[in-house]
Parts: C-alpha cells; sequence; structure tokens
C-alpha cells in the first residue's frame, strides 16, 4: 500500500514539476470552447444548445492531448520497464499513475467548467450537471485512454494514432454525458446517465489495468 | 483440449488443416451466397409496405450481422493469444480485421441505399447507424495499429488487445435499436421469439447469414494462409509447397 502512495505521490511530483504537462491541456481546452463563439456566431441561443457537446467534445480532445505523456517519459528512460519487473508492477501500480494523471489533468479542467459554462452561456440548471458528468466520467476516458497511450508508447509520433484507437471508444461517454446535460438543462432528472455513466468508470478502472499492463509487456519486450 | 489443440500450434500443420476448412468453407459459403441471393432477390414475394426494395436486406443484414460476428471471432481470437499464448492466434486476429472493416462498410453502404428510398435520407444519426460506424473505426484502429509497429508480431499482439477492448460496443450497437428509440426498424430475426417476417422470406435470409459468415472465414482463412507462408518462408515445408505447386 505504502509503494502504491509512494508512485501517487512520485508521479503527481513529476507532472507538477513540468508545468506544461498540466497547462497545455487546459490552455488548449478554452481555446477550442473559445473557437466556437467565433465559429458559429455568438448568438446566446446556438451556443446554449451547442454547449454540452461542445464542452464535452473539447474534455476528450484535451484529455487525449495530456494522454501521451502517460508512459512516454518512465518508457524512454527505461523506469518503465523497472516497474513493470518490480514486486509492485501490478494493475495496482497502472491505476496509481492513472489516478495521478487524472488528479493532475481532469480536476483542473472540472474546476474550469463553470467557466467554460459561463463562456458557452449554459442555463444555470446545467452547470451542476457539467460538473457531476466531468468527475463521474473522466476516470472512464483516463484508462480508455491509458489503454491506448499503453498501446502506442512504443510507436513513434504516435499523436494520430492515438487519437484513432481511442475516440471511438469515448463516443458511449460523450452520448450519455451530453444527454445528462441536456436534460439537466430542461430541469429534467438525469440520474440515468449519471449512473451508467459511473458503470463505465467502474468497469474501465477495475478491467483497464489488466489491459493496460498487457500492452506495455508488448511495448517493452 | 488443450492437448488436442497442441499439434496445430506447428505452422505447418495449421496450414494443411486450414486448407481443408478453407475448401468447406469456401464452397457451402459460395454455393449458399448464389443460393440464398437467388432465391432472395428473385423468388421471395414483395414486401407489403416496403415493396422489391426490402430485398436488399438479403445483402444488408448478413453483412451487418457478419460485421460484428467478425469483431467477436477477432476478439475471440485475441484472448485465445494472450491466454495461451498462441501466436498463430494472434496471426488469424490481423487476418480478419480488413474483412471485417470491408463487411462493415458494405453494410453500411447498402444501409443508405435501402435508407433512401425508404426514410428519404442517405445517411442519419441513428443510434445503430452511429455504433456501425463506430465498429468501422475500431476496425480501422486495429489495423492502423497494427501496421504502425515495425515488428510484426509486437503488432499483431497490441492490436488483439485493441480488439478486446473494443468489444464492449458489441452489446452496445446489438442493443442500440432497443434503448434508443429511434429511425430504424427494430430486429427482424431474434433468437427466442417468432421472427416478425414471414418464412418464404426468412429463409433465404437466414442462409444468407449462414452463407456470409462461412465466406468471411473462407476469407480469413486465405488471409492466414498466405501470412504463415510469408513468415515462414525460409523453413522446408514451405519450400516444399512453392516447389510442388511450380
Amino acid at each position: 500500500m505504502s509503494a502504491w502512495f509512494e508512485t501517487l505521490r512520485r508521479e503527481s511530483l513529476l507532472v507538477l514539476r513540468k508545468k506544461s504537462d498540466v497547462l497545455n491541456p487546459l490552455v488548449f481546452y478554452l481555446l477550442v470552447i473559445s473557437l466556437f463563439p467565433l465559429g458559429v456566431g455568438p448568438a446566446p441561443s446556438i451556443l446554449a444548445r451547442i454547449a454540452p457537446g461542445v464542452i464535452w467534445v473539447a474534455v476528450l480532445l484535451s484529455v487525449m492531448l495530456s494522454l501521451e505523456r502517460l508512459f512516454r517519459d518512465d518508457y524512454r528512460d527505461g523506469s518503465l520497464e523497472q516497474m513493470l519487473l518490480s514486486v509492485n508492477g501490478g494493475a495496482g501500480l497502472i491505476l496509481a499513475k492513472v489516478m495521478a494523471h487524472w488528479l493532475m489533468t481532469c480536476v483542473p479542467i472540472l474546476i474550469l467548467s463553470p467557466l467554460a459554462a459561463l463562456l458557452m452561456g449554459v442555463p444555470d440548471s446545467a452547470v451542476s450537471a457539467i460538473m457531476l458528468t466531468l468527475l463521474v466520467a473522466t476516470p472512464a476516458l483516463n484508462m480508455l485512454g491509458a489503454v491506448g497511450a499503453a498501446l502506442t508508447v512504443g510507436v513513434g509520433r504516435s499523436g494520430v494514432l492515438l487519437s484513432l484507437l481511442i475516440l471511438p471508444l469515448f463516443i458511449p461517454v460523450l452520448i450519455f454525458a451530453t444527454s445528462a446535460i441536456d436534460a439537466a438543462a430542461m430541469t429534467l432528472p438525469y440520474i440515468g446517465q449519471l449512473s451508467l455513466l459511473a458503470a463505465f468508470s467502474a468497469g474501465a478502472i477495475t478491467l483497464a489495468p489488466f489491459a493496460v499492463i498487457a500492452a506495455l509487456r508488448i511495448s517493452v519486450q | 483440449m488443450f492437448k488436442w489443440l497442441h499439434p496445430y500450434a506447428k505452422s505447418e500443420n495449421l496450414y494443411r488443416l486450414s486448407g481443408k476448412f478453407l475448401l468447406w468453407f469456401g464452397w457451402l459459403g459460395f454455393i449458399g451466397a448464389v443460393v440464398g441471393t437467388i432465391w432472395g432477390l428473385g423468388f421471395t414475394p414483395a414486401d407489403y409496405q416496403q415493396g422489391d426494395s426490402f430485398r436488399i436486406i438479403y445483402v444488408h443484414v448478413p453483412m451487418a450481422m457478419m460485421s460484428m460476428g467478425g469483431y467477436l471471432g477477432m476478439a475471440i481470437a485475441a484472448f485465445i493469444g494472450v491466454v495461451w499464448q498462441q501466436k498463430h492466434s494472434d496471426m488469424m486476429v490481423m487476418a480478419i480485421a480488413p474483412i471485417g472493416a470491408i463487411y462493415t462498410f458494405l453494410a453500411l453502404f447498402t444501409g443508405a441505399a435501402w435508407g433512401k428510398p425508404m426514410w428519404g435520407t442517405w445517411w442519419i444519426w441513428d443510434a445503430r447507424l452511429t455504433s456501425e460506424l463506430i465498429l468501422l473505426f475500431l476496425y480501422l484502429g486495429v489495423m492502423a495499429l497494427y501496421n504502425a509497429y515495425s515488428d510484426k508480431r509486437s503488432g499483431a499482439r497490441a492490436a488483439g488487445i485493441l480488439a478486446m477492448v473494443g468489444v464492449i460496443n458489441l452489446p452496445i450497437i446489438h442493443y442500440s435499436v432497443e434503448w434508443w428509440n429511434t429511425l430504424h426498424q427494430g430486429a427482424t430475426i431474434t433468437k427466442f421469439a417468432k421472427p416478425s417476417m414471414d418464412t418464404s422470406m426468412l429463409w433465404p435470409l437466414l442462409i444468407n447469414v449462414l452463407a456470409f459468415g462461412l465466406l468471411l472465414g473462407a476469407l480469413a482463412l486465405m488471409r492466414l494462409r498466405n501470412d504463415l507462408l510469408r513468415t515462414e518462408g525460409h523453413r522446408p515445408w514451405v519450400q516444399k509447397i512453392v516447389e510442388g505447386e511450380n
């Protein structure tokens, strides 16, 4: 257990020491969102209508952008190989790495999301729904994305490939998250969609680490 | 079962066995597809609602079912490859992938061709269409990942893991018609309930589903055999085959 916390601490510190890894996805997130009022016109009625989709697509893209770093540096300097060989190199290690990544990249996005909602003119009733869907569903995005990152870590220049592998798997999350926000904007209950998103996350957290390990074993061999 | 399968871990034996299967799958599939298609297109009565244009069902539904069946087969092969470390199983994953992708594309294409006269639109963001499109992207992802590795064995194993992860999409496609109330019509054939179409229309459809499945298997086996010859080109048994056929 202490090894687990140690990994979590190490990963978080590593991200914090290299601030661009935290800041770039955040800036990207706000940038993508601010492109839409410029692109489709600033009429509040249109913006409020497309806001859930825009915010969530921006989240998907910035999560994907941030995922590339998850195993890259450890793979390059060989410490990933040592981690996998160590006694603690099981699913727990992967869980700690991804959780640290989630804390450092998705939680800031979560905190920024009311600002994004304000920019897009989302009705007040939906702001909490945006935050709840982000809180519940981003762990699933990170775990699925970790599988993709692990599969492509040994491949040079993997950015486009990673998006081809991962975005199709993100689509169910996108559908249920936007439908939850739409329901909230019309002050309807959205607990059903939220429960499904939570189920996605629970499934991904329990199963994906094993896929990640199998994928990393291929990359480092 | 493992003991029984073990001799087929040798490429030579697998090549021979798959040759036998290929013959059966290929001919049965070919005959079935010809019979089912001619029967379906020529001799079934026209639908009371959709007229003659419903006949595309005899291509569309088998393609759609087998695009999912192919993906499932790919995931099962990948699972066997990971659990029992059978390298030929990983090869099978990559043998199925392009064929499955083409089946998926044809299912989408015939669906669009069917949708135009029936719904008045080529494409709509309907749940089942969208999830079938995602299936196409999954196939493309598997193939892209395989081609990104310079070592083909690692590539096949990586692609296998992706295939297994993507299998969660299959139930979403399958139940999409029931979960979302959208434009696509409900399931015509189910395993347990009485089919909602007349038996004179149903038989050619069932024959075609089976035939297209067999053809998928035959094409995949052909690709597997090619792959075996290519990777084992330095072995005496391959050279014997090549010289014997010349």
